[in-house]
């Protein structure tokens, strides 16, 4: 395709979106404004259950099959990710160490802000699942931030000791007992934000941290034929 | 749409969004899309949605570009050069 057919095709295709977004948004109620049906009724139904954080209820409580679907494909793409980036026969993996050196020559400095970030990172990460049900964040959100954090080990150039502690399969039992745990508190005990934030933490963290480390893996490939 | 501070943020959301996609080189590229996922951040936060802010902040300004980044590093590898 030449570059001017693909700048016929892209304009086209602009000008639509530009048709599509200017008359979807002449509709739409100014931001800021006072008519809000939807968030009248749901703060209504949080402030019923007593709840102090409202995105939380609406999360966890008025609308848990949806966050029980967003969680599941998380987990179907951490599934998938690891099933395509799986070492096939005639490749292997290298470990950092085969190389003779253990960790990588960064900064001192480089070095220094990830070992003292590190734990209050996941002390952050903890926090913010642990709070969820009070403050903004929550599991995913925590989830994400624990997920990262443990990665600033790599940062800090040292992949050997990223590798150590981070067992894979061990990550990998804990996502699927997590989502299995959050499937069933969603249908059985609706409205128990704190464990059901919990749930979605260890999920999220453990799906972060096998996604990662599966595109780690394949960066790190080698074809047996030393390709 | 009055607030400055909204329109600050939204042009630097449009800004770094252009950045991305005028930047060639993938690496570079993906440095800028984590830049553009902390201008979106900081824009969820001036629209008062702290909770979608941190979710953003966390996969788009760390999780995203480090798996793009590790992606080409793998496709460079197999196309042998390092």
């Amino acid at each position: 395709m030449s570059s001017r057919v693909r700048m016929i095709v892209f304009a086209v295709g602009a000008l639509g979106m530009v048709v599509l977004f200017a008359t979807g948004f002449r509709r739409l109620p100014d931001f800021g404004g006072t008519f809000h049906p939807y968030g009248d009724r749901t703060v209504r139904e949080a402030l019923r259950q007593a709840t102090p954080n409202v995105v939380s209820s609406i999360n966890f409580d008025q609308r848990v099959l949806d966050t029980v679907g967003e969680e599941l494909i998380l987990f179907a793409s951490a599934l998938g990710a690891v099933v395509l980036l799986r070492a096939v026969d005639h490749e292997e993996t290298e470990s950092g160490t085969r190389h003779g050196h253990g960790a990588a020559e960064v900064f001192e400095a480089l070095r220094l802000v990830g070992v003292v970030l590190l734990p209050i990172t996941l002390v952050t990460g903890g926090y913010i699942v642990a709070h969820g049900q009070l403050s903004p964040g929550g599991g995913f959100q925590g989830g994400v931030v624990l997920g990262t954090a443990i990665h600033l080990i790599y940062l800090a150039g040292d992949y050997p000791a990223l590798t150590r502690l981070r067992p894979v399969p061990l990550f990998e039992v804990g996502e699927a007992v997590a989502a299995g745990a959050f499937v069933a508190l969603a249908l059985l005990a609706v409205g128990a934000v704190p464990a059901l934030n919990v749930a979605v933490g260890i999920e999220v963290g453990c799906a972060l941290v096998l996604l990662i480390a599966k595109f780690f893996d394949q960066a790190l490939l080698v074809g047996a034929d030393g390709r | 749409m009055t607030d400055p501070l909204v329109a600050v943020a939204l042009g630097l959301v449009v800004v770094m969004a252009s950045g991305v996609v005028l930047t060639r080189e993938p690496v570079r590229q993906a440095i800028a899309l984590s830049v553009y996922g902390l201008t979106l951040g900081v824009l969820f936060v001036v629209l008062q949605a702290p909770d979608v802010a941190m979710s953003q902040l966390a996969v788009g300004t760390v999780v995203l570009p480090l798996i793009v980044v590790l992606a080409i590093h793998a496709a460079r590898r197999h196309r042998g050069d390092r």
